[in-house]
């Protein structure tokens, strides 16, 4: 009897041991082997894509005009599917829509006077032409994006590369990153936009009701190395590329002239510089 | 006496019970139905997994390829056939729309019958395709 005792104990303690150590084994054994994942394996990156340490815009102010403004807004626009609120609905396709608020904006990247661009840099005495010049203002793509951390869900992250995404899908319509950008660049969809936009584009998806939505750097034409749609229509006055590279375009620009940034005193390190 | 009344109670319990599997044993429109392929799809033979695989598991593959291509910037797919494959469901033609042309036939034909209602077509679609 009292041999039979300790044998049982000596069996118990060996299979508790044993039953002890197999979760430990066993997620020692997956952590080994997910560097070589499926996922991993099969994806490789595209070829002709336009990378950069960190993404960032230069406008140059003298280069702009209100036509070239009012163009560079149209093609953005029109390409990623943003709503205008003065067009009228095709009453055929979407006859349910409710009248339209036309103070409703949804913009990705608009035309603002000097003194609403950057309210601490407005002085008495300011040079007049100042006061009619167009200046576009757009998502900053902030180094210390406000919006990132405002974000509960992570819709809105910041890309290895600089540019503050979105990822619409993910978005649940809080709005607390609207309250946290100091730049309004954000614009939240109060209704679904597909009704007020005249002509889908099918290469760029819309967005649905209760999701916010600002600019995106074009990330989708940089995967495929092509220039943003802003840069390509603004004949020479905005030029997007790498800040982190010396030799790049825009930190030459950079340097031959004085270049201001928006609320810079804020801290958010905003990543669009406009040349005076 | 009683135990009779027990067997026909039984019966009808039972009936009762199986009701859906014998209404539905002669009827028709309950098979799966099949999608119809699109000329550019039947032409093409091959898809980003295989026909079971991705009859099972499209919507973890599409899960994937979005945070895939929003996240990392990645937007090419390698598949295990060797084809390469843009990482999208709707944008170009070489995206899942792009092959699979008539989303009705394609995929709502699955969906309705599954009675799933993916919020997929609120944002990616073609314009035509918008009937509200």
């Amino acid at each position: 009897m009292k041999k039979s005792r300790r044998k049982f104990l000596k069996v118990a303690g060996i299979s508790a041991l044993g039953i002890g150590m197999t979760p430990a084994i066993t997620t020692f054994a997956s952590s080994e082997s997910q560097g070589t994942g499926t996922v991993d394996a099969v994806k490789s990156k595209n070829a002709e894509v336009f990378s950069a340490k960190r993404w960032g815009m230069v406008i140059d102010t003298s280069k702009l005009t209100d036509a070239i403004a009012a163009n560079i807004t149209d093609a953005c626009h029109k390409a990623h599917n943003v709503p205008d609120f003065n067009h009228e609905p095709d009453k055929e396709k979407f006859p349910k829509t409710s009248p339209v608020n036309h103070h409703q904006e949804v913009k990705w990247i608009w035309k603002e006077h000097f003194e609403h661009a950057f309210p601490d840099k407005e002085d008495e005495f300011l040079a007049e032409k100042f006061k009619e010049l167009p200046f576009l203002v757009t998502c900053n793509h902030c180094k210390n994006a406000p919006c990132v951390q405002a974000c509960p869900t992570q819709a809105t992250f910041k890309r290895e590369d600089g540019i503050v995404l979105m990822d619409f899908h993910r978005c649940i319509g809080c709005r607390f990153c609207m309250a946290a950008c100091p730049f309004g660049a954000r614009s939240f969809n109060f209704r679904d936009p597909r009704p007020f936009i005249e002509q889908t584009n099918s290469s760029f998806p819309t967005r649905t009701k209760g999701v916010v939505e600002k600019c995106n750097l074009c990330a989708e034409r940089l995967a495929k190395g092509q220039q943003p749609y802003c840069a390509e229509a603004s004949q020479g006055a905005i030029v997007v590329g790498d800040l982190e590279n010396s030799e790049s375009e825009i930190r030459q620009l950079l340097n031959e002239k004085y270049s201001i940034r928006r609320k810079q005193e804020l801290g958010t390190e905003p990543s669009v510089y406009y040349l005076m | 006496m009683s135990k009779n009344a027990i067997i026909v109670g039984l019966v009808i319990f039972v009936v009762a019970a199986l009701f859906p599997f014998w209404f539905n044993l002669g009827r028709s429109d309950t098979v799966a139905p099949k999608p119809e392929l699109s000329e550019q799809a039947k032409a093409a033979k091959k898809c980003v997994l295989e026909k079971y695989d991705m009859r099972a598991n499209h919507m973890s593959l599409l899960d994937e390829w979005r945070d895939s291509v929003v996240r990392d910037a990645d937007r090419m797919y390698e598949a295990a056939n060797g084809e390469k494959f843009q990482m999208s469901l709707s944008t170009g033609d070489n995206s899942c729309i792009g092959c699979h042309t008539n989303k009705e036939k394609f995929c709502d034909k699955c969906h309705d019958y599954a009675s799933v209602a993916p919020y997929c077509w609120e944002c990616h679609t073609n314009p035509k395709e918008i009937t509200q």
